[in-house]
């Protein structure tokens, strides 16, 4: 067996591997905050409330209706969507002339609120949600067991963050959006309806946290708390890659799933902070992120 | 009419004088005020929780305490695993509220706080959720009862009874911080005394962490037999999870794991896992009877042992209570906790038992094996015994804690 600092090759690659997949998870959670902040200037702090809320919603249509994993995956997000819709008309919309701090603080508010009343309905311990029968089982690599469910899981982020990329960059309608946010006013007077761009794009934002909920749900426990433990790490991943840049978050998201992962290996009590502290040296040396556009 | 200085004075000084007049025989009318301090909406809300309250109720109304003449009211509060919180909490009730008597505390740091505030406030402290041993050791008091379950005895049972069954070498995912680190420190101590060995641990950052996989492919390549789980809630659940989704072929000791963790696992996961229990619902005649007393007032669950062990604590508490006489026990908690100790327990969850000096309770720990789904007859069926430590085994010894209350 050969080694790599001290580690034995084959774990190192399996390492690699596993940081790839928990990326994929930061990639498409910070893609929705970096649309949400590019679009409505809006830190949404709600957003691993709203994943949770994906995996609770996909998991109570397996139970009180028998809606099956793959159906849940358009349906979830369909319905979380629709939800973060209303939360936009009633409630968010409030905010747009204020400070972002108000804006921060709703959605933390918000965010609180939802996890408090699943908590209550649902209990701490969580629910558990089998993995498809197609997606089971696993494949030996070689140098390690790659459950299916996490290589499928890999293989749709990526075609979710490609996808969602296309349509904001490469599309008239991605199009009419960057402009709506350069200048709202003019966007306006050719005619577009500007507030629904913007009501349609926090829902489309919410639906890729609701999306990721329900990757989630098969690995870990569908929890009323399971938003909390990422969100904090997916804000840094947002900074790090620079505020409202659709690219640099997906990118950055992967990077530091596999920077964690790599700490996992030599130095395990500081993998929750690494991503800190990378945080730390960007904002230290390039302050608008890695992709930000300069002002 | 003119009102005199002194006589002014000499009037207030009577209000004054009256008032604890007055709240003395407020306490002349024997209520025993139970404050049962858990969380209520954090990760141990299931195994303590709500059901911690339904048992504390359940043991005042079977104990028949109305129709004794004794008057139990029992206040609940959510400590939200903060010892400050916890300790302000406890404060209000002694010193406002009348309260005589603190069950349940889930979490090893609010309990170890708490603990200090009964003394103070020589009031009675029934410990049965936090887990750490230090509660009958150097942080022991007369006014505190470690009741359910604590650290040594899960080590014990699962560390050693798992080395005797040829699970000699061991690997621990550890949560990086003191509940952690002591049962691994406290496994380890029986592991190795049975001449297993650990070949390897990874302590990772609580809370926070939700992804175990790379922690699981690391002790896969230790080559170690058993994987020792030095964690508790959520996180243990994830483990196990993530385990079976990595097709790990070690076999899994929870250091901790409670029948509300397997309940939110499935057997088809959770499945030929090790734990260790001092109560499973199941394990005697007089257990199903509690349970099937407790389920309809916890919407259906079946207790843990925790919640068992609230249940029994309360159910002791009270007997005590009526035999000195309520103005009595009110009015000096470490003279119960001290009649508590001299009277044997005895109750449908731990069956006969009693108290030691340092204020553990002592009865049977057992090691469960988690059944196949095949095995199990339906909901809450989850359990098979594999071994039992008798009662004065099950527990550390009296001499090797260093609890100030024992005299050598």
């Amino acid at each position: 067996m050969f080694m790599i600092f001290g580690i034995p090759g084959p774990l190192l690659f399996g390492q690699l591997l596993l940081g790839l997949i928990n990326g994929a998870f930061y990639a498409m959670l910070s893609l929705g905050l970096a649309v949400i902040f590019g679009m409505l200037n809006i830190i949404n702090f709600a957003h691993g409330a709203l994943f949770m809320m994906g995996a609770f919603v996909s998991w109570m249509l397996l139970t009180y209706v028998g809606i099956g994993y793959f159906p849940s995956l358009i349906l979830a997000p369909l319905i979380v969507g629709i939800f973060g819709l209303l939360l936009e008309k009633t409630i968010i919309s409030r905010l747009y002339k204020l400070d972002h701090l108000y804006g921060l603080l709703l959605t933390f508010g918000l965010a609180l609120v939802i996890e408090g009343l699943f908590r209550n309905a649902y209990g701490s311990s969580g629910m558990p949600y089998r993995i498809p029968s197609v997606l089971q089982g696993a494949t030996n690599l070689g140098f390690m067991y790659m459950p299916n469910y996490r290589g499928w899981v890999v293989l749709v982020a990526v075609v979710v963050c490609l996808a969602t990329w296309a349509i904001i960059e490469k599309t008239s309608l991605g199009a009419t959006l960057r402009a709506a946010t350069e200048n709202a006013p003019l966007v306006q007077a050719f005619g577009v309806d500007v507030p629904r761009l913007i009501t349609l794009t926090y829902a489309g934002g919410v639906a890729l946290a609701a999306f990721a909920g329900v990757l989630a749900a098969p690995i870990y426990s569908v929890n009323p708390n399971m938003g909390t433990n990422f969100i904090n790490t997916v804000f840094a991943v947002v900074v790090i890659g620079g505020m409202g840049s659709i690219m640099g978050s997906i990118v950055t998201g992967f990077a530091l799933g596999v920077i964690e992962g790599l700490t996992k290996v030599f130095y395990p009590q500081a993998s929750a902070t690494v991503v800190f502290l990378v945080m730390v040296i960007v904002l230290l040396t390039r302050p608008r992120g890695l992709f930000g556009k300069a002002a | 009419m003119r009102l005199s200085r002194r006589a002014l004075l000499a009037a207030s000084t009577v209000a004054v004088a009256a008032q604890p007049a007055l709240r003395a025989r407020a306490q002349a009318a024997q209520t025993i005020r139970i404050g049962c301090l858990t969380d209520m909406s954090g990760p141990y809300k299931d195994l303590a929780g709500p059901g911690a309250v339904a048992a504390a109720n359940q043991a005042v109304e079977e104990f028949g305490a109305a129709g004794k003449g004794l008057k139990v009211e029992v206040l609940v509060a959510d400590h939200l695993n903060k010892p400050d919180v916890g300790t302000t909490i406890a404060r209000q009730w002694f010193d406002r509220d009348g309260v005589d008597v603190l069950v349940e505390v889930a979490n090893s740091g609010v309990a170890l706080a708490v603990a200090g505030v009964a003394k103070e406030k020589n009031k009675v402290y029934l410990n049965s959720g936090a887990a750490t041993s230090d509660l009958t050791a150097a942080a022991c008091n007369a006014n505190t009862i470690h009741w359910a379950y604590d650290t040594y005895m899960l080590a014990k049972s699962t560390g050693g009874a798992m080395v005797k069954a040829g699970g000699d070498s061991w690997f621990f995912v550890t949560a990086d911080y003191a509940f952690g680190k002591a049962l691994q420190r406290d496994t380890t101590s029986f592991v190795t005394a049975e001449n297993g060995k650990v070949v390897g641990s990874v302590t990772y950052p609580f809370p926070g962490t939700s992804d175990f996989s790379s922690y699981l492919l690391q002790a896969q390549s230790s080559g170690a037999k058993v994987l020792g789980l030095a964690n508790a809630g959520t996180d243990t659940i994830n483990t196990i999870k993530q385990a079976k989704e990595f097709g790990l072929k070690m076999q899994l000791a929870g250091l901790l794991l409670f029948i509300t963790d397997v309940h939110s696992l499935g057997l088809d996961v959770a499945q030929g896992i090790a734990l260790t229990d001092s109560f499973y619902w199941d394990m005697n005649d007089r257990a199903r009877a509690f349970s099937n007393r407790f389920s309809p007032r916890a919407g259906g669950a079946r207790p843990t042992m925790v919640q068992a062990g609230v249940y029994s604590s309360t159910l002791h508490y009270l007997k005590t209570v009526m035999d000195m006489g309520p103005a009595e026990a009110r009015k000096d908690g470490a003279a119960t906790v001290a009649r508590m100790k001299a009277i044997p327990t005895d109750d449908d969850c731990f069956g006969p038992g009693s108290i030691r000096i340092d204020g553990r309770k002592i009865h049977p720990s057992y090691l469960w094996e988690v059944k196949t789904p095949a095995e199990s007859k339906g909901a809450w069926d989850y359990y098979k015994p594999v071994a039992t430590t008798p009662a004065d085994q099950a527990f550390r010894p009296l001499d090797k804690g260093g609890c100030p209350l024992v005299k050598a």
